[in-house]
């Protein structure tokens, strides 16, 4: 289970900069980033390396909320991704927002949102996928 | 009956005789005020009765008359006759310790409806000719108010109601409307509806437009009758005076008569509730003078304007008051809904998941008035995804609605970002230009 920043946003100039401004000088890694937006109004969802002190950084300046989410490890290749939701659909667990990039030349990261992450956890380990843990999302492991 | 000839003979009443009848008038309605539970109690407080006015000028040992006092009074604290001779209300868009209650007798619908038809008749209404009331029906008192004096000089009138344009400028010309009652910005609005639908609102037969419910400026009201190709007339009113009929302008378009022989008339500095000089602007205070089932003694309406000094060329003797300038109070009209920023703060403070610092924008989309209420959301509240904030979002402009008639646009801010201010704080951020 990894654990997503989502910050609640201002759909206007400069915004995003105070954000990634205060992560800066945490020293912290985005290591994905995602902004949904409705009209004046949006939520930037990350992945960082380091949660706690990014939570801590962010709490500051703005509305913040650990998001808990799936990060399944995936190789990059054609049907991959079908793989995860045919273990996910057949178990009834419904997506509820999902995202992805990669981090090497053959593996991807898929983040997933599911109402029930531990037991999302559960199924896609037994059904041999590998995990991301948010503790560990050390950039130099380059996984 | 002719052009140029008046629907009351009292519209040229000398003003030696005027002020004889105002000051009859002014005694039978402190008489009957003191009817009501709350003008009785105080009233008697005070020890003032009818015998207190000898001249008019006397009228100021009373005390004024506030909108919080009908709010106390809600529902039949000022009503001074018996329950059963109600023959009507009238309410306000605001909920329970928001809301006022008017209330009518027969007569008083009666006498409220040969005002709105004098006031049609000086704008050249005539027996015969079909007039088309665009206004909200039901407690508002725009819709009954115009429509009841409308019949009443026996015009054919149209209870259209608000909304559905292409309807209404289909009934123009099916019906061969003369004079229209509309809402000002939608008037603005029509004019695109008049285009696409390929109509040229010059060919129609139609004479005069009467702009209720919302104030607009001159600017505004050159480019409707240059668009319309009509005149367009300003009406007073308010509905704790019935509503619409209290002042009206005649075909001079400079200032509107305030019927003198209905409503008894003061101009106050706000702040020391003295009479402000002539041709000074002030607080418009009014009394009734005819009204049975709730007469009010000194209201003060709020609005600030003026006094048009010289003698109008139409030759009717009522004083004339110049356009309402503002006032005194944070009341905003709003797609022609009066709106308290309190209802709006009570709403906010139901809702746990918004602070309590808020600012209220009004500004023009297109001609239509635009509402935003913008308010930030707590940290607490937030759970990390759009739908939840779009459902939050959602459910408070419901609530808002529910509360004022009008659903605003709402805007979520991040927390601390709308200024805080010192002292008395500035709510409501009016940007409509015209």
């Amino acid at each position: 289970m990894i654990e997503q920043l989502a910050i609640f946003s201002e759909n206007k100039p400069g915004r995003l900069e105070r954000i990634t401004g205060a992560l800066a000088e945490a020293s912290v890694n985005i290591r994905a980033m995602h902004v949904a937006s409705l009209g004046d109004m949006g939520v930037v969802k990350m992945v960082v390396d380091r949660p706690e002190q990014a939570y801590e950084a962010l709490a500051g300046h703005g509305t913040v909320r650990k998001v808990p989410a799936l990060g399944v490890r995936v190789p990059d290749r054609p049907g991959a991704l079908h793989e995860v939701t045919v273990v996910l659909s057949r178990a009834g667990v419904n997506i509820e927002n999902a995202s992805g990039f990669p981090i090497s030349d053959r593996e991807a990261v898929l983040i997933l949102e599911v109402a029930d992450v531990p037991a999302a956890e559960r199924l896609l380990r037994e059904a041999g996928f590998r995990m991301v843990d948010a503790a560990v999302f050390p950039v130099s492991q380059g996984f | 009956m002719a052009s140029g000839e008046l629907y009351d003979p009292k519209e040229k009443i000398g003003r030696a005789e005027l002020a004889e009848l105002q000051l009859e008038r002014l005694r039978w309605t402190v008489a009957q005020a003191a009817q009501s539970p709350f003008y009785g109690k105080r009233l008697e407080e005070l020890g003032l009765g009818p015998d207190a006015i000898q001249t008019r000028e006397d009228l100021r040992r009373f005390p004024l008359t506030e909108k919080q006092h009908l709010r106390d009074s809600y529902p039949y604290g000022l009503l001074a006759v018996p329950k059963d001779r109600v023959v009507r209300l009238h309410h306000s868009s605001g909920t329970t310790g928001m809301a006022i209650a008017v209330l009518h007798t027969s007569g008083d619908v009666e006498r409220w409806a040969d005002l709105v038809a004098r006031c049609l008749h000086m704008a050249g209404l005539r027996t015969g000719d079909v007039f088309q009331n665009m206004m909200s029906y039901g407690l508002f008192t725009g819709g009954l108010g115009l429509h009841y004096g409308a019949e009443k000089l026996g015009a054919f009138v149209i209870p259209i109601g608000a909304g559905n344009s292409r309807r209404q400028i289909e009934f123009m010309r099916i019906f061969g409307t003369a004079a229209i009652h509309i809402i000002p910005s939608y008037a603005m609005a029509l004019l695109g509806t008049f285009e696409e639908m390929g109509v040229d609102p010059r060919a129609l037969p139609l004479r005069f437009a009467v702009g209720g419910a919302e104030p607009y400026s001159e600017g505004m009201r050159a480019r409707l009758q240059e668009g319309w190709d009509i005149s367009f007339y300003n009406c007073y009113g308010l509905s704790e005076m019935c509503g619409p009929g209290v002042a009206f302008e005649c075909p001079e378009q400079q200032g509107l008569h305030v019927w003198e022989d209905a409503y008894f008339a003061e101009l106050l500095d706000p702040e020391t509730g003295e009479p402000v000089a002539d041709g000074e602007t002030g607080e418009l205070v009014l009394t009734s003078l005819t009204r049975e089932a709730m007469p009010l003694i000194r209201y003060r309406t709020r609005d600030v304007t003026s006094f048009v000094t010289d003698a109008c060329p139409c030759g009717r003797t009522h004083r004339r008051l110049s356009r309402i300038q503002g006032r005194t109070d944070d009341m905003f009209i709003v797609k022609g809904v009066n709106v308290f920023p309190l209802q709006i703060e009570r709403v906010l403070m139901s809702m746990p998941q918004v602070g309590t610092n808020y600012l209220i924008v009004i500004d023009r989309h297109g001609y239509a008035d635009r509402l935003t209420v913008r308010v930030e959301l707590t940290a607490e509240a937030f759970l990390g995804d759009l739908e939840q904030l779009q459902s939050l979002r959602e459910s408070i402009a419901d609530a808002l609605r529910r509360e004022i008639l009008v659903r605003p646009r709402v805007e979520l801010v991040e927390p601390g970002t709308i200024p805080r201010q010192e002292g008395k704080a500035v709510r409501v951020m009016d940007e409509r230009k015209d």
